[in-house]
């Protein structure tokens, strides 16, 4: 076979890499690299280096005296990532921020898709109820920490409030560990007004024709739903599900506001709230233990890339794309 | 458009195919999608997108009100204050929450308008000329939407702490001006060099423009910079629109580059300053928490956001209906 290949003359590797670097001598090729100049560099500078370099901080023992210079930074080989299967706090960390995503997102998911469905079938003020459900997402996430201590303040809060309506004594949500993480994922399915715009308008994409072959068939509305709409939006489900998952697992800015900082720091501090990049970020800007931080962060993003990737394989399964065959 | 097309086929075959099934079937999902569920019944459902329009909404009209309440009143939960207190004097005297507002304003408006024009280079490029590597790199900017942010922040971090020691006092290039960790450059030029998202967003929509536009404008004379900025930028306009109000909400948004970047509290943007605000006179700072002050900071913060999300409803859904959105 390989003898085949060399006696035509179809045009080899290094005729072929010829004519690819023969396109450099084109004025435009230089035209269009200019224009892609300032993401060149900033991709060098900003991604790419310090990618490498994060990686040989989290080999090293990089903190706050190296920073300042008054000891050498030394290699520790892979002590960084030893400290981190030996640190409780990163596994409580890791737990937490699974917990979160593992609840959090599919609650969206659904929820968003459920008001979706009756939205794109509202004749009239269905403008009116998206932009009502889109507002919190328009909340800057400081904002919505601060909600957070607010309304599902134990004793005061507006959630015990109506919950105390029908005599149901509501928790400590904030102070008590065990509710500490169910009011984060309830706050965070207050805000599914994107992923619902993203759904509605997968929705309207649907043919009509569709659902009147299915119901010639005899579809009853569930068949129709499974067999009908979930695979013709069932890209826009799998990009939500890629991208809130990527959100959930490095969600920081709510629960920092609401439960670290200046004004909880140290003992305080709920180990019930302690999410991955929090951790991260106390001990990388908190205690400058830039090593280990970076190693941790390693471990993030070891570990967003498997869960992608198992979303991505399981996922090829179940989404459809029109104008693909089969 | 498909609807048309099957008007335009032969109605005798439509009539032939409704004859062959029960009348009920076809009068029950005449409605499309919209009957796909069997009929609604009307009431139920409003009754649900109206607690759910509650549950949205009341937490801005609460914060709203409780930010007019002395403090004693805050959590009584009625939505016209008993007794009205205007505490964001109180706001601004004790914090430099003007300072903040216009920071916040400032560098959200500068860092949304450098990123959408850098990012709009890069897709131009990408979208208009065909050169070798594009595949590859176009990859290489798709795949770096995926990197969580926390891989590199350390290191970019240590870039502008040796670029403070560089450019500050004393250091060897003391005469630039200082730019560096607690100043507020690492906020905003980061956008100078393009955002993954926005190139993919914009390169969609500079294909969509036909290419014979380019072509006339180059039979016109027109060089590749100025049919860039002549043909390109102006039909790009609502793509670039929702490039910009997306940049001002993430700019608005961000907590963390503030925190790692920033000491003193004059540079402080909104959302840091309240976060100080918070860890000062909330409960956390001690004592009985002083939550009417917390809440009118956290109003100023929210309100700035609904406005522009009602100048620029449009763009919002139509941006996120399309494009999605960043994480």
């Amino acid at each position: 076979m390989t003898s085949v290949a060399h006696s035509t003359t179809v045009p080899g590797p290094r005729k072929g890499a010829r004519r690819w670097f023969s396109r450099f001598t084109r004025a435009e090729t230089w035209v269009a690299y200019a224009f892609i100049l300032p993401w060149v560099f900033g991709f060098l500078a900003l991604t790419a280096g310090p990618m490498v370099a994060s990686l040989y901080f989290s080999l090293t023992n990089y903190g706050v005296e190296q920073i300042a210079g008054f000891a050498p930074t030394e290699y520790v080989g892979a002590q960084n990532y030893r400290q981190l299967l030996s640190d409780e706090k990163v596994r409580t960390s890791l737990y937490n921020t699974f917990f979160f995503t593992i609840l959090s997102v599919p609650a969206k998911m659904a929820l968003a898709l459920g008001l979706a469905m009756i939205l794109a079938r509202l004749v009239r003020m269905a403008g009116f109820f998206r932009t009502a459900f889109y507002l919190p997402d328009i909340t800057p996430p400081v904002a919505i920490g601060i909600m957070l201590l607010l309304l599902f303040n134990g004793s005061v809060g507006i959630v015990n409030t109506v919950l105390g309506w029908f005599g149901i004594p509501g928790p400590f949500w904030t102070t008590d560990p065990n509710w500490i993480k169910p009011s984060l994922v309830i706050m965070s399915v207050w805000t599914i007004g994107g992923t619902m715009v993203i759904y509605l308008a997968a929705l309207k994409a649907v043919p009509r024709h569709l659902y009147e072959a299915a119901a010639m068939d005899g579809a009853k509305p569930w068949r129709q739903f499974k067999d009908v709409t979930l695979p013709m939006i069932s890209p826009a489900l799998f990009f939500t599900f890629i991208v809130l998952t990527i959100a959930g697992l490095q969600t920081f800015t709510e629960v920092y506001t609401a439960y670290f900082g200046a004004g909880s720091a140290g003992a305080e501090a709920p180990d019930a709230a302690l999410m991955n990049v929090v951790y991260l970020f106390r001990q990388a800007f908190e205690f400058f233990n830039m090593g280990f931080a970076s190693a941790m962060a390693w471990l993030l993003f070891v570990i967003i890339m498997i869960v992608t990737a198992f979303q991505f394989v399981v996922s090829r399964r179940f989404v459809f794309y029109q104008g693909e065959k089969g | 458009m498909t609807a048309g097309a099957q008007e335009n086929f032969a109605p005798g075959a439509a009539g032939a195919a409704t004859a062959t099934i029960p009348q009920t079937l076809v009068r029950r999902y005449r409605g499309g999608p919209r009957a796909a569920f069997g009929r609604i019944k009307a009431v139920p459902f409003l009754v649900l997108l109206s607690l759910i329009t509650i549950i949205s909404v009341y937490p801005f009209i609460w914060l709203i009100s409780a930010s007019l309440k002395p403090q004693s009143d805050v959590f009584d939960n009625r939505i016209i204050p008993r007794e009205w207190s205007w505490n964001y004097d109180d706001v601004f005297a004790i914090a430099p929450v003007a300072t903040w507002l216009f920071n916040s304003v400032w560098i959200s408006l500068l860092g949304a308008g450098l990123v959408m024009i850098s990012s709009a280079f890069v897709a131009f490029s990408f979208a208009y000329f065909r050169f070798p590597g594009r595949g590859a790199l176009f990859a290489l900017i798709l795949a770096t939407m995926m990197l969580p942010s926390a891989v590199t922040m350390i290191p970019v971090y240590l870039i502008w702490n040796e670029l403070s020691l560089l450019t500050g006092e004393g250091g060897r290039f003391a005469f630039l001006p200082d730019i560096g960790v607690n100043t507020q450059y690492p906020l905003w030029v980061p956008n100078l060099f393009g955002s993954a998202f926005y190139i993919f967003l914009l390169r969609q929509f500079f294909l969509g423009i036909p290419r014979d536009y380019f072509e006339a404008a180059r039979m016109d004379g027109d060089n590749y910079w100025t049919m860039f900025w002549r043909i390109a930028m102006p039909l790009a306009k609502p793509a670039l629109i929702v490039v910009f109000i997306f940049e001002i909400q993430a700019k608005w948004f961000d907590l963390m580059t503030p925190l790692i970047y920033l000491r003193d509290t004059a540079l402080f943007t909104l959302p840091l300053g309240l976060k100080t605000i918070l860890d000062q006179f909330g409960q956390g700072g001690g004592g009985q928490g002083e939550w009417q002050i917390v809440i009118a900071g956290t109003v100023l913060t929210v309100v700035p956001m609904l406005i522009l999300f009602a100048i620029f409803q449009r763009y919002f859904i139509h941006g996120i209906a399309t494009q999605g959105r960043k994480g």
